[in-house]
């Protein structure tokens, strides 16, 4: 029996309501290829990368469109067979005007897979070329170059790796779905990461919430004594990079540092499956893993789509969108984009589509600051939301720099919780940019 | 494919992050207060005549209509609608003693709303509690007939009509515990029944709407400082448990040291606030030329929660300990 009374967390946090219960139980479905896809070039933090096809040239699936350009950079791959209409500049991305390939799809559906690698005799200078030109970026949202977190530098020692299986944005199911069916394949990814990065111990951080997933995962790594599963408390952000380490570590990652500074890699459970296919059946990163969900959507899904895919393409697949959605958001409804325009793509690290309803948004009605102080309980990091945003609001931005403003991740819990519905996270935002813009210009004077 | 999505006839919102809310509002945090004064209300009735409801009504009455008004004049927005107003109204007439005038509860609860609360801007900045400003105001303005008190309605005892804190105060007797507890004793409406206090109390906390911390640091605070002094000579100083249950000190801990806007910001902040009212109610009990000092500790304590919120910021996470 696992014990689920003694799940490890950090300070702070909120419980919004989960439902994701709409979609847990459903396993993924391949969507069919979409007769054009939009592809950016920008699927990553970082520097675009190069187109090396033309208007007219034919493609299949798998094969690299656009080349890495630059140390922060990732390759694109093309995840559909078809011939390329154009590229176009400024494309709606998620709400973002970026460069993007656009491809028509035709029906032979021919993919070219990178050569093999045997998972056990690959070395990690080979794990990291490949994960490098499989164009594989962070699954968590930042979508940061997955090879760059491979390689932490020489002088930091890294004691653990830590894959990310909280999943605390409520409705999302993606990772629980890949923790059920995929459960082999991400441990397998898993110790990949573990060789790469030349780290004895490795962990998975999945919250109590998900009994059969840690059911699995325990009875997948029984052979494996070095990686450990680590039962954490149902709680956002648990997933967080912070609070992921704090909980399985007890270490505090401090102000302006990364994961790298007190030893540890987090990886998503998504990137793990995403270098095992890569290493073990030569495939680069061409699909997205993301639960549609929301009271305003026919039908909940969890699906696999080629990246590229446009919003209005999947929102008609799962059957359409009701009459009362008032929101369409790209990620998890804590920290996700709300859209304005379907035809915008996913992206190869969009993690879910929500159509959210008036019941679910629960907007009410902004009146004074009551000095409750519930922001301050509620901050992972132990910052004052209230006097942060009043700052920002007030444009006293170096008061609100003393006051830390630029250590806040805009998790939203301050927002979410703030009985006087006051866009707490909002105010930081804007206060926070301005804080670095102060920063820079100081730095260059 | 009939595409049904990308023209839709509704309209979507776009606002950023994040994109669902709690079910928590003012509204619905204020409507609670007024419930868990129920208890209180009922022994007020039960302790000391229906009159009593007339009292509280006047007071809430008078409350509401004050805002409203000043609302009007300022023209801004009305925000009765909130619930704290009533709560004010509510509290003031619980801490006035029974069978006080209604024309006085009136001038005490336009004073409260008018000089507690709207000069500061209304609700969310006003420095003290606005009940308790009205308190003060009738008590210098009254002296006599605010500490005048009735025998509750099942006293045995026909001669003397002292609340417990006077009896000792002046005459050196002390109540016992037990019809302090249940509210048999005479006293302000809503503050002697220790029972009904509790009740509402604990239904705050456990709903959520106020922290525990204030109410504990008080509690505990009271026990140690009057424990303290009972050490010292436990014939001359009264036990713990009886400065606990006397007064208004369980009303004060729980519905107005509590209080959202004029208590601390921070979880160290609410600790030494609490504590610093229990002490200054220990010290002006003892000292003091009042018997009961929970209202002017509580005032203290309101004057100095900027300061204390701006030494008390919580270490920011992962900066060094």
């Amino acid at each position: 029996m696992i014990s689920l009374s003694h799940s490890k967390t950090f300070k702070g946090g909120v419980h919004p309501y989960e439902r994701k219960v709409l979609t847990e139980n459903m396993p993924f479905e391949f969507m069919p290829n979409p007769k054009q896809i939009i592809i950016p070039l920008t699927q990553h933090l970082g520097k675009a990368a190069k187109p090396i096809v033309k208007k007219g040239t034919e493609v299949k699936a798998g094969e690299l469109i656009a080349e890495q350009d630059g140390f922060i950079s990732s390759p694109v791959h093309s995840p559909v067979s078809g011939k390329v209409s154009k590229i176009t500049v400024g494309a709606n991305v998620i709400g973002f005007p970026k460069d993007a390939i656009v491809i028509e799809s035709n029906e032979t559906n021919e993919i070219v897979f990178m050569p093999l690698l045997d998972p056990e005799k690959v070395t990690p200078d080979e794990i990291r070329e490949r994960v490098k030109i499989a164009g594989i970026v962070g699954q968590g949202g930042a979508a940061f170059p997955t090879y760059i977190k491979l390689s932490p530098p020489p002088d930091k020692k890294i004691d653990v790796i830590i894959l990310n299986g909280c999943e605390c944005e409520p409705y999302l199911t993606r990772d629980y779905r890949y923790m059920i069916e995929r459960t082999n394949d991400l441990i397998a990814g898993l110790r990949l990461i573990m060789k790469a990065v030349g780290v004895e111990k490795g962990a998975i951080g999945i919250e109590d919430n998900k009994p059969d997933a840690i059911i699995k995962l325990t009875e997948a790594v029984k052979d494996y004594p070095n990686i450990s599963i680590e039962v954490l408390e149902t709680k956002y952000p648990q997933g967080a990079e912070k609070m992921l380490i704090k909980a399985v570590t007890g270490k505090e990652v401090p102000p302006g540092k990364l994961p790298f500074d007190v030893g540890a890699v987090i990886q998503n459970i998504g990137t793990a499956i995403a270098i095992n296919d890569a290493v073990a059946k030569g495939e680069p990163q061409f699909t997205a893993a993301l639960t549609v969900s929301g009271l305003g959507i026919n039908q909940p899904k969890n699906l696999i789509v080629p990246i590229g895919t446009p919003l209005s393409d999947i929102l008609d697949f799962c059957g359409g969108v009701k009459e009362n959605a008032v929101k369409v958001v790209v990620g998890g409804p804590m920290m996700g984009v709300a859209q304005y325009d379907f035809s915008a793509p996913v992206m190869k690290a969009t993690s879910g589509i929500l159509v959210l309803t008036d019941e679910e948004v629960n907007e009410h009605e902004e009146s004074t600051c009551l000095r409750c102080g519930k922001c301050i309980d509620a901050c992972p990091l132990n910052l004052i939301p209230t006097k942060l945003a009043r700052l920002s609001s007030l444009e006293k931005f170096e008061d609100a720099e003393q006051l830390g403003i630029t250590v806040c991740m805009e998790c939203g819990t301050c927002t979410y919780t703030c009985p006087a519905n006051i866009p707490l996270v909002q105010w930081i935002r804007f206060g926070k940019q301005r804080v670095m813009a102060l920063q820079k210009e100081r730095q260059s004077a | 494919m009939e595409t049904k999505s990308v023209n839709p006839s509704y309209k979507l919102e776009l606002t950023s992050s994040p994109h669902v809310h709690s079910r928590w509002s003012t509204k619905q945090a204020m409507w609670f207060v007024v419930i868990a004064l129920i208890p209180a209300l009922v022994s007020a009735v039960v302790f000391f005549g229906p009159y009593q409801l007339l009292i509280v009504l006047t007071s809430v009455v008078f409350c509401v209509g004050t805002e409203f008004l000043i609302k009007k004049i300022r023209k801004r927005k009305t925000t009765v609608g909130d619930g704290s107003a009533v709560i004010t109204g509510l509290l003031l007439g619980l801490i006035l003693p029974p069978n006080f005038s209604l024309s006085s509860t009136a001038i005490g609860a336009v004073f409260s709303i008018a000089i507690g609360k709207e000069v500061f801007g209304g609700l969310g900045y006003n420095i003290f509690n606005p009940a308790l400003v009205g308190r003060a105001f009738l008590q210098a303005a009254f002296p006599v007939a605010i500490t005048t008190w009735t025998n509750p309605n099942f006293s045995v005892d026909t001669v003397t009509s002292a609340t417990p804190l006077a009896a000792y105060k002046f005459d050196k007797i002390f109540t016992s515990i037990q019809p302090m507890f249940l509210g048999n004793i005479g006293g302000s409406l809503g503050e002697t029944s220790a029972l009904a206090i509790l009740i509402g109390g604990i239904f705050l906390i456990a709903v959520g709407v106020v922290n525990y911390r204030v109410p504990l640091a008080m509690i505990v605070g009271i026990l140690i400082f009057a424990g303290v002094f009972w050490m010292i000579d436990p014939v001359k100083y009264p036990n713990p448990a009886f400065q606990l249950l006397a007064g208004g000190f369980l009303f004060g801990t729980f519905f107005m040291a509590t209080d959202w806007v004029t208590s601390p910001l921070t979880s160290k902040g609410m600790w030494i606030f609490g504590l610093g009212i229990a002490f200054l109610v220990v010290v002006i009990r003892i000292f003091g030329g009042l018997p009961e000092g929970v209202m002017y500790a509580i005032l203290i304590m309101n004057s100095v929660v900027p300061i204390i919120n701006r030494y008390t910021y919580p270490r920011i996470f992962g900066e060094a300990k």
